[in-house]
């Protein structure tokens, strides 16, 4: 029974705050979710969301169109943006393809210029739009890059220069055209507000002198990390001025150092009580490595995936890192390393293990089913794991979960595609159907191996909480796609590559594409005239086909969907075809 | 006797029935060459294995640098460590070609990406058999090889590996020695591997760093390339038909169709065949190459096989 217009006045007018109260009662709201909801309630509450909301993800840039984020935030102070596809990652779309942020940073010095914090993942970044960045939003302190792409180190000189109140310079992962280091030496003599400096992307030297004074001005700095060139002796130096440090990563570790280096390197990290997050350490060698033991004991974060360690060396550092919670590692360390890990870190949530060499015949390096079962055994807290193995075995899968149930993140990559379980020689299927089982919480999922239908429909069933799902080589019918569709009702992201999904499989996902962020297909059986279908009966999306040269006009070779309130999208390549019913 | 199984690092592929078919079990382990190639180590005049089909056929003469090769394997063209005019027909098999997923298409981007921070000479190829695939070689239709973007590992991290590549492998360091950082180690040093390589017969020495190079294959292409043409007027015209004032070594040598071998000296100044180990491991112990004369090489191959069983 709803309350009449006149009998709900009464009540509205006696809990109605001012605009101002309400709307600092609702900065108290940080999560984005709950903002959202809020803003739902009613025009006033709308209002005061709009005004008072200081920062914004968006996780498709493509999804909203800057103005209309202007136009409802007109106080945002921080932005978070989100680009190309995942898979462009692993060079799956093509470079001119779009994701420059120059429109967005346009529109926000004309509406926001009191922007403070920027936060790009996988977009296009020019120099000039580093440049226009530091020179039109006077209250910027933030910049965040990562995986982005189209700068070089002359972008971040000019941020450097003129961003006046800078706190955090974070630049990972990207395709940077890395001219020199001295960027860092633009940096003004009396600059000293930095709290996080990452440039561990980078690979010329930077000046070390310009480097240590930096760090020993920036009282607050709390996290630094270093490139590949960094010296032991300069890392010796920034330690001992800069004790406060809680997040460090170090730079190449293969120095050989005197008996006398290394123990004043290892003296200073005795002064870094602070740490919780250890990271770098390329090339390592295991004599260095036992100068960081003095700083482990709080560590919670250890990041030695671009180092390939033995089983041994890792054996030895983890004893020292006992509140160990998430742990990066290569493959190098093998299952007996992995054993250590299951032996030494119960508190461990989060384990990832890269391969030091992906295309290794010999297989030198390699681990196996019997080490992610080790690691299941001694750590029941496990609820993140990235696996690139050689060799799986539904049965050890099985295990694992049993082992533990709490798996938020389950990514296993056998990095042979359409491999099946090498003692019974029989699919996948059941490995996986044991984690959606058993694993309750599950939000994402990457399947690998020789899967047919049947994993999908285990999916389907009882993966309910999915939100991302990464499907390769699998599957054996339209009906595997469709079981995720119809079944997986909280799923956002979907990624599939060289599965036999056709246009079937393509449309049977009609209801769900408008609360999903995106999906993408590559190497499918999908067709433009599929495509041309599902954009005529949905208006609000975007279906964007990416044609490769001397493919058949038919074929849809790389088909990219998202839901969009913004139209069609105006500055795709001429690679990119888009289908639109507007 | 113990020969070690395990490491193969001259490819041999298994023989063609076999390629085509999509591994499902990951075993696809080239035949150890030690094994096959006890024979070969004895040959003395040649070349080890140079008993390829296609030299049989054509019989011109090929300059080429053999290695221990199996007879199935030269019979897929491939190429190898060739100075041959007639070039295609390489005799060396580092590799098989069916089981990595190098990926051919990430090359280029990798470079439009502009990752242009690693080692100028750097190949930007993340995989030792990729420079395989470059050179547009006939593998089996199925290779794997060919597969863009898999596994999936950010190039960063791909770039990151690539050009330091461990060298660690679990014979040498399993009892976590602290070995020593000289530049010979190729361990964890980021410093270059140059090391000269010698012809003989050729004017001048050329200087190579080990560290840019992949595998044996980049490492064949590369000497090939630099030094044909020291080759080329040597190859000249000797055909069938020999007797015209042809040596009787170089005769032989002609027939079976390699004139040259390479060969390395190690740190205990030993001159060893290149090929026999793990690239990780010679590229540790190289420092100076040298493209020998096969009639030189007499002898060498069974001190070379005496010495991989001592290991």
């Amino acid at each position: 029974m709803d309350l009449t217009p006149k009998q709900s006045i009464p009540a509205a007018e006696s809990t109605r705050f001012p605009d101002e109260v309400l709307e600092r009662v609702l900065t108290l709201l940080k999560s984005p979710k709950d903002r959202n909801a809020v803003s739902l309630v009613c025009k006033d509450w709308y209002t005061a969301d709009s005004w008072s909301r200081r920062h914004v993800f968006i996780g498709n840039c493509y999804s909203v169109s800057p103005e209309i984020v202007a136009r409802r935030f007109p106080r945002i102070r921080s932005v978070t943006l989100k680009g190309k596809p995942r898979f462009s990652d692993f060079n799956l779309v093509p470079d001119n393809w779009g994701a420059d942020v120059h429109s967005w940073l346009l529109v926000f010095a004309s509406g926001s210029p009191f922007l403070e914090e920027l936060r790009l993942k996988r977009m296009r970044v020019t120099d000039g739009s580093l440049e226009f960045l530091a020179l039109n939003f006077p209250n910027f302190r933030a910049l965040s890059l990562l995986s982005c792409d189209g700068f070089s180190t002359s972008g971040l000189a000019t941020v450097a220069t003129h961003c006046k109140n800078l706190i955090e310079l974070d630049i990972q992962e990207n395709g940077i055209e890395d001219l020199s280091g001295e960027w860092l030496s633009c940096f003004p003599d009396n600059f000293s507000t930095l709290e996080v400096l990452n440039f561990s992307n980078l690979i010329t030297d930077v000046n070390t002198e310009v480097l240590e004074r930096l760090v020993s001005r920036c009282r607050s700095l709390k996290v630094l990390k270093l490139n590949r060139s960094s010296s032991l002796d300069c890392l010796h130096r920034l330690l001992t001025s800069a004790p406060q440090l809680t997040e460090l990563g170090v730079g190449s570790f293969s120095q050989e150092l005197t008996p006398q280096q290394h123990a004043e390197l290892k003296h200073a990290f005795g002064f870094c009580k602070n740490l919780t997050v250890l990271s770098g350490f390329w090339d390592a060698t295991a004599l260095n490595l036992s100068a960081v033991y003095p700083a482990c004991s709080g560590l919670s974060f250890l990041n030695l995936s671009y180092t390939a360690l033995q089983s041994q060396e890792l054996a030895s550092l983890l004893p020292h890192c006992p509140c160990l919670r998430r742990l990066w590692v290569l493959d190098s360390v093998g299952d007996r390393g992995l054993e250590a890990v299951g032996a030494n870190c119960p508190s461990l949530e989060e384990i990832r293990v890269f391969p030091t060499d992906p295309f290794d015949e010999d297989m030198l390096h390699t681990v196996t089913e019997s080490g992610i079962v080790a690691v299941s055994q001694g750590c029941p807290k496990l609820h993140y794991i990235l696996y690139f193995c050689r060799q799986m075995t539904n049965a050890a899968v099985a295990t694992v979960v049993r082992n533990c149930p709490d798996f938020t993140h389950f990514r296993l990559c056998i990095m042979n595609p359409g491999q099946p379980d090498h003692t019974t020689n029989q699919p996948m299927d059941e490995a996986f159907g044991a984690v959606v089982k058993t694993c309750k919480k599950l939000k994402r999922l990457s399947i690998s191996g020789l899967l047919t239908d049947l994993t999908f429909k285990y999916i389907g069933e009882y993966a309910k909480n999915l939100e991302a799902l990464s499907v390769a080589f699998a599957g054996s019918s339209d009906l595997g796609m469709q079981y995720v569709m119809e079944g997986c009702s909280k799923l956002k992201k979907l990624e599939i590559r060289d599965c036999p999904f056709g246009n079937a499989a393509l449309l049977s996902g009609l209801e769900r594409y408008e609360s999903m962020r995106s999906l993408w297909m590559s190497a499918c059986n999908v067709t433009v005239d599929g495509c041309k279908a599902l954009a005529r009966q949905m208006p609000r999306l975007n279906v964007e086909v990416m044609k490769e040269e001397g493919s058949d006009d038919c074929k849809a070779d790389k088909v990219y969907v998202y839901r969009t309130v913004a139209g069609p999208r105006r500055d795709a390549p001429p690679s990119v075809l888009t289908f639109s019913s507007l | 006797m113990s020969v070690p199984l395990e490491h193969d690092y001259i490819g041999f592929s298994p023989p063609p029935a076999e390629d085509t078919s999509m591994e499902k079990t990951g075993d696809i382990k080239p035949i150890s060459a030690l094994t096959m190639n006890m024979k070969a180590t004895e040959l003395r005049l040649g070349l080890p294995g140079s008993h390829s089909p296609q030299r049989d056929d054509n019989g011109s003469p090929e300059l080429c640098i053999a290695l221990p090769s199996s007879k199935s394997s030269v019979s897929r063209p491939k190429r190898g460590f060739s100075f041959a005019i007639h070039g295609g027909s390489g005799n060396w098999v580092f590799s098989s070609p069916d089981t990595n997923f190098s990926s051919p298409r990430n090359n280029p981007s990798a470079v439009a990406n502009s990752e242009s921070g690693q080692d100028g000479g750097l190949p930007n190829q993340s995989s030792p058999a990729a420079p395989e695939k470059k050179n547009g070689q006939a593998a089996g239709p199925a290779s794997k090889a060919q597969v863009v973007g898999w596994p999936p590992i950010r190039s960063f991290r791909k770039n990151t590996m690539a050009s330091h590549p461990s060298p660690k492998n679990s014979d040498v360091v399993e009892g976590g020695d602290h070995h020593p950082q000289s530049g010979g180690s190729a361990s964890s040093s980021s410093v270059c591997l140059y090391v000269k390589v010698s012809m003989d017969g050729a004017p001048y020495l050329r200087k190579i760093d080990l560290k840019t190079y992949g595998g044996y294959k980049d490492l064949s292409l590369a000497l090939e390339n630099m030094f044909s043409c020291f080759t080329i007027g040597q190859c000249g015209s000797h055909g069938v038909g020999v007797g015209d004032g042809v040596s009787e070594s170089r005769l032989v040598d002609i027939l079976h169709g390699s004139e040259y071998v390479l060969t390395y000296e190690d740190k205990d100044g030993d001159w060893m065949l290149v090929g026999d180990v793990p690239w990780k491991m010679f590229i540790d112990s190289c420092t100076r190459l040298r493209i020998m004369k096969s009639s030189d090489a007499i002898g060498l191959a069974p001190r070379a096989f005496e010495k991989v069983q001592k290991q």
